[in-house]
């Protein structure tokens, strides 16, 4: 005990700074480079031209659109996570492999073939379609079937990142709660809640991430229509292939920014969550 | 903090909001991969003539892709009201399988409902390194083609039977032709879904030395990457493209918009419609257009999907439907 203290390592300098280096050159070839490039590329006409690309009235739309399906698909995965590990980790029940199973689909399905399902169940010469046609409902091609096909491949994040952590802290306090004489719903807001609050955090980042950047399902279900359509990476890939360079890697960084933000928020949270625990814990 | 958050949820709002306020009349044209600048310029035109001659606003929108993806995408639901693809037989799939477009579609519009024409010319690096003059130059050892895939790609089946032609001519026969056809698709190292990808993959990530491409996107793909990167090699002999266009009656009809739909489709037939067709560098069908621009297109024999192949039902089936020629020759791949 006492050694380790004094020499918490015993390699020579030599071999820590070779890796520590090879870990720095790995992180920088593969996430700053990168990362770098599509805001250098974005900027390469200046900032006058990089305005001008993101305000485009496609790329507003493609922007919009983006956040629209976000906004839809990460709450309705969120109730959805925390249901269906609820369920798993603090009961038994039949077909529970099979449930768990399911929500494993979309991480092993492509995505092409994710989106593909839609086509094939909503299209019109799929199994509804023709009905939805007589009914002038429109899913494919329209915005409610690339809503569809980010929910079906966000589905798994929240909940895989739930059932572990449910699972390993069993249902103790649950039960200590019930025999208190604690609601459903106050067990589930001051018990469950608290205790799964960074992996469902994690998890919904996780979702929003996916959701926002989801290529090849929603490729397959958008019909590609200019401004109505088209995503923030199908618009980023439709720049690109008119070779317009610089509105292609201005919206790449807008979505780049997205991300950004959205790891910002998470370290901003973690701050003031772990501040009031500290307070929480002198009481 | 509740109000702020809720300040930024009204914000949030009004932004996602803007966009479905207004109603007006609404064309979705369908089309192929390399006519996205040449419909976003006729779209404008036509949209300005529109409202001057009914008061109408009129809003065309585009979505693009690999011809045969984007039939299947308006088999499949895709709610265009005009379809303008690469060759007819991807809107005659749209008329079998959905029964969207009335059969005869094709006599409906001057020309067979081609309101400009194409061919196949080679793309080749600067200063041509491989010496590629003509078709037998491209399956040479140590040639790589790129060309996009005839299963997903209009331009890629233009491409098959302008090398197929020339094959047959050349060497004499259909068994000739497709040992010529299996060696130049032998050379091909990534198949694009559709004829942009293609040339992405060629001028961008520098891969291959010759790019068989509609005309029009060679000359794009040299005027936007300048002269300094890539040349056009003109064959002895290629092939007469005609991308066909049509209204989707289905579509039309349901929507109420048959009348803009037809009337969009015979403005492409207008000289001035024509000035932009041959500014994309589509050739124009108006010959006095034609003539003003003769310059600009190489003189070559073309032949016809008609005349060579029996038609494009025939052509699709003996060489591109499931189990046929294609399948067959990319076995080995």
């Amino acid at each position: 005990m006492r050694r380790a203290v004094v020499a918490p390592t015993t390699e020579p300098a030599l071999v820590q700074w070779g890796l520590t280096l090879a870990a720095l050159g790995f992180v920088g070839i593969f996430l700053v480079l990168p990362l770098g490039t599509v805001f250098a590329e974005a900027l390469a006409h200046g900032p006058a031209a990089y305005l001008r690309a993101v305000s485009d009235p496609d790329a507003l739309a493609a922007m919009r659109l983006t956040l629209i399906t976000a906004a839809i698909a990460v709450p309705l995965n969120l109730v959805f996570g925390v249901a269906a590990s609820w369920a798993i980790a603090k009961f038994d029940f039949r077909g529970k492999s099979v449930l768990i199973s399911l929500i494993d689909l979309p991480f092993s399905v492509s995505p092409v073939v994710s989106g593909l399902i839609f086509v094939l169940l909503f299209g019109l010469q799929g199994w509804f379609g023709p009905w939805l046609a007589a009914h002038d409902i429109k899913l494919i091609f329209a915005v409610p079937g690339i809503v569809l096909a980010t929910v079906f491949v966000t589905f798994p994040f929240v909940a895989r990142e739930l059932i572990p952590l449910m699972q390993e802290q069993g249902s103790e306090e649950e039960e200590a709660a019930l025999v208190l004489g604690a609601s459903g719903r106050q067990i589930f807001l001051l018990v469950t809640l608290p205790n799964i609050r960074w992996g469902l955090l994690y998890g919904v980042l996780l979702c929003n991430a996916r959701a926002m950047g989801e290529f090849g399902a929603v490729s397959v279900v958008s019909g590609h229509i200019r401004g109505l359509t088209n995503t923030m990476p199908l618009q980023v890939e439709i720049l690109y292939n008119e070779y317009q360079f610089v509105a292609a890697f201005a919206v790449a960084s807008l979505l780049a920014g997205l991300a950004l933000v959205t790891l910002a928020a998470k370290t901003l949270l973690e701050h003031r969550f772990a501040a009031t625990r500290a307070a929480a814990g002198k009481d | 903090m509740t109000r702020r958050i809720l300040a930024v949820a009204f914000a949030a709002a009004l932004f996602l909001g803007t966009g479905v306020a207004h109603a007006e009349t609404t064309l979705l044209n369908v089309s192929y991969d390399p006519t996205r600048e040449l419909y976003r310029e006729v779209n404008a035109a036509f949209a300005a003539k529109w409202k001057a001659e009914t008061g109408e606003t009129l809003t065309i929108n585009q979505s693009h892709g690999g011809s045969g993806k984007q039939a299947r995408a308006v088999i499949d639901g895709l709610a265009a009201d005009v379809v303008t693809l690469a060759l007819a037989y991807d809107i005659d799939a749209i008329a079998a399988k959905s029964g969207q477009i009335a059969p005869g579609w094709q006599k409906r519009l001057p020309q067979n409902a081609a309101p400009y024409t194409s061919t196949i010319v080679f793309l080749v690096r600067k200063g041509n390194p491989k010496n590629i003059r003509d078709w037998d130059d491209l399956v040479k050892p140590g040639v790589q083609v790129i060309t996009p895939n005839p299963k997903t790609s209009g331009g890629a089946r233009w491409n098959y039977l302008a090398a197929w032609g020339y094959a047959r001519e050349t060497l004499g026969g259909d068994a000739a032709a497709e040992a010529f056809v299996k060696k130049l698709f032998a050379n091909v190292p990534v198949l694009d879904t559709g004829a942009r990808g293609a040339t992405n993959t060629f001028v961008q990530r520098r891969l291959g030395d010759v790019l068989l491409a509609w005309e029009n996107e060679a000359f794009l793909a040299v005027e936007s990457l300048g002269k300094d990167a890539v040349e056009i090699v003109v064959p002895s002999m290629s092939i007469l493209a005609e991308p066909p266009v049509a209204a989707v009656d289905a579509v039309v009809d349901r929507r109420g918009t048959r009348r803009a739909a037809e009337a969009y489709l015979k403005f492409l037939y207008t000289p001035e419609a024509q000035e932009m067709v041959a500014k994309h560098y589509y050739r124009p069908r108006d010959p006095a257009v034609a003539a003003k621009y003769a310059a600009r297109f190489p003189q070559l024999r073309l032949i016809t999907v008609d005349g060579a192949f029996g038609g494009w039902q025939k052509a699709q089936k003996e060489h591109f439907a499931d189990g046929g020629i294609f399948d067959r020759i990319g076995v080995n791949r």
